[in-house]
């Protein structure tokens, strides 16, 4: 095996880690955008997502049961989200840093409970056999490098979702409403949109997209009461950098802090380079304060 | 409730603790020394959040470098002269990394304890406040900043002792560490620095310092506008805490006799934050009362139903903020001033029915 095919596999993890992270990182960029709402139980979205796949597997079988947990994973997470919108963070309205507080009471509460639940070890979900393989690629400089499918898999996912969400926004009526909202809220407010009702759809779509992520993560990972807890520091560094409720800017930090972690890997430890991305960040911020997609704006008062 | 009288209450609050020696066990004063030891810290958070409205979930990172920093200078003395620390001879390493160096002059640790978290925090503010990135956003920067320290000091476990921190101290300044006497000493130590830190807060709170402080958390953009730079007081403030901080994570090493990075990740962190919140956020005497209300519960509850302080910790939060977002101290005063109006209006009734 040669350099090459080092970097490259490690690249290619890059991706994939920045695939999860677009995953957990598309719904706070969003609800963080549209209501200036940090949501501290997200990681705690993605722990459900991934404990309701497993209990899928359990009742279907690995195959169908994988599948089932999915779309069981999205709608669970989603449905928890639109309960947590509407009796806490509505209530906490303009006053973000109360909610982060409140969220992160929430996220104690699912952890302590999924522990009581499931135990505190963790349980395994073993991925479908058709995401068992690896492609080897071959003939080329490359030669020995093997990606596992279940990492094609997870950026497949991540595309569709992204892909998903780009057209719910850029070509839905919701989709419209959710861009005048972020636009100017008292405007759109007064011109007869329904903005709560725009704050919770979007909430909860971002829950379940969380959701989703957490069942794709069973795939590669155990599912733990602190799996939420591993990827959400890196996934609000992403919306750090993306720049507010932009969804090319969140996507390109994903990619920008996967592939970074990966590159930095390769030349140091994994406790390192957490070091060096979070180096990274500040010294970022230190050029551009609003992120990759900061929208210019005269507004001064912007969070 | 006039100043003089708020003068008297804390004056006797004090004067009981000091007391407490008397009517506590050794080992109740022991515990209630270490809660007054995290009430520096809590004061810290309360300057900055209460009154400057900084979140910052990152104060255990100020406080593990206080603590390290002491742990550090006791590794070495009880090593002996020219001996390297035991965990560091279990690693293999040969020779004392440079940056210990210093650690063997107990002054140079002391100092050390104020001025590295100080240090370290001050220049923090100043990269993130001079872009002016606040509010959430900082909360999170921190957080993050906590996350990577604790997997730094796990990762170099020859240099830092790993997960398991720094612990097997055997005396500080030539007292022995586990003696009653000195434990005892601590305690009045710790009451010391918490009842001076309590009154220079105070007066750092309604000096013109705390007041552009307060006009800058409720408006930052109008106190621009009238000719200040927000960042410099952000900063200054910040250090404040941060050094706070640090001290408190001195005494907790004293008083525990290690220090480990379980002890101020990114979990104890929030929850020092929490103390804050209970208490009252914009009340110096709120956090003291919230830091010691919390950590008795914890220590009640956690030994009578293990599994429920993370219910009842999770539960605090969303009450505290949703219910009661100015804290308990505040809701008593309101309570006392109600009452106290009740029986003044009582006593102003009598005169006239005569």
């Amino acid at each position: 095996m040669n350099e090459s095919v080092l970097v490259a596999g490690q690249l290619f993890n890059g991706i994939s880690v920045a695939s999860i992270l677009l995953l957990a990182a598309l719904g706070l960029a969003l609800s963080f955008g549209l209501m200036r709402v940090i949501n501290m139980a997200h990681g705690e979205m993605l722990m459900m997502g991934g404990y309701l796949t497993y209990v899928c597997t359990l009742l279907f079988g690995k195959s169908t049961g994988f599948l089932i947990g999915m779309v069981v994973a999205f709608f669970g997470a989603a449905a928890f989200g639109a309960l947590m919108e509407s009796t806490l963070i509505r209530k906490l309205y303009g006053r973000p840093l109360d909610t982060l507080l409140a969220t992160w009471g929430v996220s104690l509460i699912l952890q302590q409970a999924a522990r009581s639940i499931f135990g505190p070890i963790g349980v395994e979900v073993t991925a479908p056999p058709w995401l068992a393989g690896s492609i080897a690629i071959g003939g080329t400089a490359l030669t020995g490098l093997s990606i596992p499918l279940v990492r094609v898999f997870i950026i497949v996912v991540a595309a569709i979702v992204l892909g998903g969400v780009t057209l719910l926004i850029m070509r839905t009526r919701l989709g419209m409403l959710v861009r005048a909202v972020h636009q100017d809220r008292g405007m759109a407010d007064a011109l007869g949109a329904d903005t709560r009702w725009v704050d919770l759809c979007v909430f909860s779509l971002g829950t379940g997209i969380a959701g989703l992520a957490g069942a794709t993560l069973t795939s590669i990972a155990p599912v733990t009461p602190t799996v939420g807890q591993g990827y959400i520091v890196y996934a609000f560094l992403v919306v750090i950098l993306g720049g507010l409720g932009s969804l090319a800017g969140t996507l390109a930090a994903a990619v920008i802090v996967g592939l970074f972690s990966a590159t930095a890997q390769i030349v140091t430890s994994q406790s390192f380079s957490d070091v060096l991305l979070l180096v990274f960040v500040i010294i970022f911020i230190q050029f551009r304060p609003r992120g990759i997609a900061s929208s210019r704006s005269r507004a001064l008062d912007e969070a | 409730m006039n100043i003089a009288r708020k003068e008297l209450l804390y004056l006797a609050l004090f004067a009981i603790a000091a007391c407490a020696p008397l009517y506590l066990s050794g080992y109740e004063v022991t515990i209630l020394g270490r809660f007054l030891a995290f009430s520096i810290l809590a004061l810290g958070i309360s300057l900055i959040w209460g009154t400057g409205g900084i979140l910052s979930l990152g104060q255990g990172l100020f406080f593990g470098l206080g603590g390290y920093a002491l742990a550090m200078y006791l590794k070495l003395s009880a090593a002996g002269p020219g001996q390297l620390p035991d965990f560091m001879q279990w690693n293999g390493v040969t020779t004392l990394p440079w940056w210990w160096e210093p650690f063997r002059y107990p002054a140079v640790a002391l100092a050390a304890v104020i001025i590295v978290p100080g240090a370290a925090a001050l220049a923090l503010a100043f990269l993130v406040f001079r872009r002016r990135v606040s509010g959430p956003y900082f909360a999170i920067i921190t957080q993050a900043l906590v996350l990577a320290a604790a997997t730094l000091i796990i990762s170099q476990q020859p240099f830092t002792g790993g997960f398991n921190g720094l612990t097997n101290f055997s005396d500080v300044f030539g007292f022995q560490l586990t003696d009653p006497h000195t434990q005892l000493a601590l305690y009045f130590v710790t009451l010391a620095i918490l009842a001076i830190a309590f009154y220079v807060l105070r007066y750092v709170v309604q000096s013109r310092f705390g007041r552009l402080l307060l006009a800058i958390r409720d408006g930052e953009n109008r106190v621009r506008f009238l000719g200040y730079n927000p960042v410099p007081f952000k900063m200054i403030a910040f250090a404040i805490a941060g050094a706070l901080a640090g001290i408190s994570g001195a005494l907790i090493t004293l008083s525990i006799g290690d220090i480990s990075p379980a002890m101020f990740g990114v979990v104890p962190s929030i929850e020092m934050v929490i103390w804050v919140a209970v208490g009252g956020r914009d009340s110096l005497l709120g956090a003291i009362v919230g830091t010691l209300l919390v950590n008795f519960g914890k220590d009640w509850i956690s030994s009578a139903f293990p599994s429920l302080w993370l219910y009842v910790v999770g539960a605090l939060f969303v009450v505290v903020v949703t219910v009661a977002p100015r804290g308990l101290v505040p809701l008593a005063q309101v309570g006392g001033l109600r009452i106290a109006s009740l029986v003044r209006r009582r006593t102003r009734v009598e005169p006239a029915v005569e």
